[in-house]
């Protein structure tokens, strides 16, 4: 029998798995049929998704935290069984502040680029105004990525610089009509804004950190059990959908589908770029080619290691001005979901760890990562500024942080 | 922006809607219930802007307004509103949003109003997006039907011009292939047009 599946999604080449394990038949191998809902918003996809209208749905990671912790809205436990990949975002900034801090035309070294930016944000104050970025939302790894990044670099975000929400498909002209010095979103908005010359790419999230997780697969923890079986469909469908992403020969023909004007509604040229880790940092320029750009399959990046969730839990509580709850930590950890990943790739020829939660961070070389199947070689996972993040420590680390 | 003033001071609203037909249509709906004041947004432009100005208690929006993360945001965040605004704001308000979303509408109300007090404009809201995307699906459907005409229209005169025939026999001839072939006379016609377009004047 046919499993019936609708999913929610915004245009953003990220959704690639569930579109592509639905047009090359992944899917249907599984027996689901996957029907696609398209917004413009995360709160429509997250309102679709409370209410009914969709079974489950591609999402902010750290928005499907903040739903289950019910900031902003009544709490509403979602569940994140499958992360739909890692990194794939970008820092464009507008010209005049590329000049301003002598941008090249190369993604920059992230804490060099954080001390002009720091010398150029001071001055702006100085002549009283404030620089001030976009992110496509709240809870969102943009934004906790974003000023991660320039907290680090010794500028403070909301005091220093100010950080607002702009949706991905209004970035390009907000950075052109100079309502925001530059932007945190993925592809193939950095790319749109670089193609109308509106500004320049020059940094990626994989420099801030190099396994930064991104968006999941969230669905409503009530509706798990009841689509317990079609969501471990949907689970091997899109790993397999993975597998043929990562794969050079299927690049054109994946670039085509993702453009297509029911999923990302972008130039071909755009995708295939983003999707071969190739960008244009400046008009005109060569593409540059940034290795792991978007990482969607290698390295089990779809297993929802609970560490990542409670590395989102820590910048949550950061930039929300609370403070540790162990009750809260614990009900941010338990969305990800690796107990639903694992027993839907129980017995495939498919890698698994042995474990659920690992440092964050920690591996600058190669090493081989114990494995319940197959044998896994982590690579690096660093973040810029080599301060590892020990889920085993989370208190101590949220303390630790200004 | 534009501002209706009931006569009585009461409840402030703002309707946040690209659609302007839509706007005006639950404007005037509201406009019915005492004690509100309606203000009507139909542009991206300068929203925080025009929100912080208005102060509302309430902002009706429909479900896939592009603006509705930045709305939210500025609600959560903005320092300049002494009362916090949310999407309902209690648990027990979820049978209101399931609807309220069901219907098209996303709901935002300053916290510490009751569900009770803002049901009738809810209502009201609701109903006359309901009535819109009625009243849409059918103009939909009479353009639909009106194309329909043109390609049958089409399709016989093509079938004149070519076999030389009158209107009637030429019809007939459309709704003899199509009851023979199972297939509606609209997708003979549009069979024909297509045929002719890709062949050009000799087909």
């Amino acid at each position: 029998m046919t499993m019936k599946l609708k999913l929610g999604f915004l245009p953003l080449i990220d959704a690639c798995l569930p579109i592509l394990a639905h047009e090359h038949g992944f899917a249907e191998e599984e027996g689901l049929d996957l029907t696609f809902v398209r917004d413009v918003t995360w709160a429509t996809v997250l309102d679709r998704l409370l209410y009914g209208h969709t079974d489950a749905a591609h999402m902010l990671a750290p928005l499907a935290i903040a739903t289950t912790l019910g900031r902003g809205r009544p709490a509403q436990k979602l569940v994140a069984p499958f992360v739909l990949g890692l990194n794939g975002n970008a820092v464009t900034i507008s010209n005049t502040l590329a000049q301003t801090i002598g941008a090249d035309g190369a993604l920059g070294d992230p804490t060099q680029l954080g001390d002009r930016l720091r010398a150029a944000a001071a001055d702006a104050r100085a002549q009283n105004r404030k620089l001030r970025f976009g992110v496509v939302h709240r809870y969102s790894s943009h934004n906790y990525m974003l000023r991660y990044w320039l907290a680090a670099c010794g500028i403070q975000p909301d005091e220093d610089i100010d950080i607002v929400t702009v949706p991905p498909p209004f970035s390009a002209d907000a950075i052109a009509a100079g309502e925001i010095d530059g932007f945190c979103v993925g592809e193939p908005w950095n790319s749109i804004a670089v193609d109308q010359g509106a500004g320049q790419i020059v940094l990626a999230t994989a420099q801030i950190w190099r396994r930064g997780v991104e968006k999941v697969l969230a669905l409503r923890e009530d509706r798990l059990e009841p689509n317990r079986a079609a969501i471990e469909a949907l689970i091997r469908a899109m790993r397999k959908a993975g597998t043929h992403f990562v794969d050079p020969d299927q690049w054109d023909s994946n670039a085509k589908i993702l453009s297509r004007p029911e999923y990302c509604d972008a130039p071909v040229e755009l995708v295939r770029r983003a999707i071969s880790d190739r960008l244009v940092l400046r008009r005109g320029d060569e593409p540059h080619e940034y290795p792991d750009f978007m990482f969607q399959h290698r390295e089990i990046a779809n297993f929802p290691w609970v560490s990542q969730a409670e590395w989102l839990y820590s910048q949550l509580v950061r930039w929300d001005g609370l403070g540790f709850d162990a009750g809260q930590a614990e009900a941010a950890a338990r969305v990800f979901r690796p107990d639903v990943y694992r027993s839907a790739l129980l017995g495939m020829d498919d890698q698994l760890p042995s474990a659920s939660s690992k440092v964050e961070g920690s591996v600058s070389t190669p090493l081989a990562a114990s494995a319940q199947r197959g044998s896994i070689t982590m690579e690096n996972n660093t973040f810029f500024d080599r301060v590892p993040f020990d889920p085993d420590r989370l208190a101590d680390y949220i303390a630790a942080q200004n | 922006m534009r501002m209706l003033r009931c006569n009585k001071m009461g409840m402030r609203i703002a309707i946040i809607d690209e659609s302007a037909p839509r706007a005006s249509i639950i404007e005037e709906g509201l406009a019915t219930l005492d004690e509100c004041e309606i203000f009507t947004i139909t542009s991206r432009d300068g929203l925080l802007v025009k929100i912080a100005e208005i102060e509302p208690d309430i902002v009706f929006m429909d479900l896939g307004n592009p603006s509705r993360d930045v709305l939210e945001e500025y609600f959560a965040v903005s320092r300049v509103l002494d009362r916090p605004i949310a999407m309902f704001v209690d648990e027990s308000d979820d049978d209101s949003i399931a609807a309220s979303i069901d219907a098209g509408v996303s709901t935002y109300v300053v916290d510490g109003l009751s569900v009770r007090r803002i049901e009738p404009l809810l209502k009201m809201t609701m109903r006359r997006f309901q009535a819109y995307a009625r009243l849409e699906a059918e103009l939909a459907k009479a353009k639909d039907k009106l194309a329909e005409r043109e390609t049958v229209d089409r399709a016989k005169r093509l079938l004149m011009a070519k076999k030389n025939v009158t209107e009637p026999v030429a019809y007939g001839e459309l709704r003899e292939k199509a009851m023979s072939s199972n297939r509606r006379i609209v997708d003979i016609a549009e069979a024909i047009v297509t045929a002719h377009e890709m062949m050009g004047d000799g087909a």
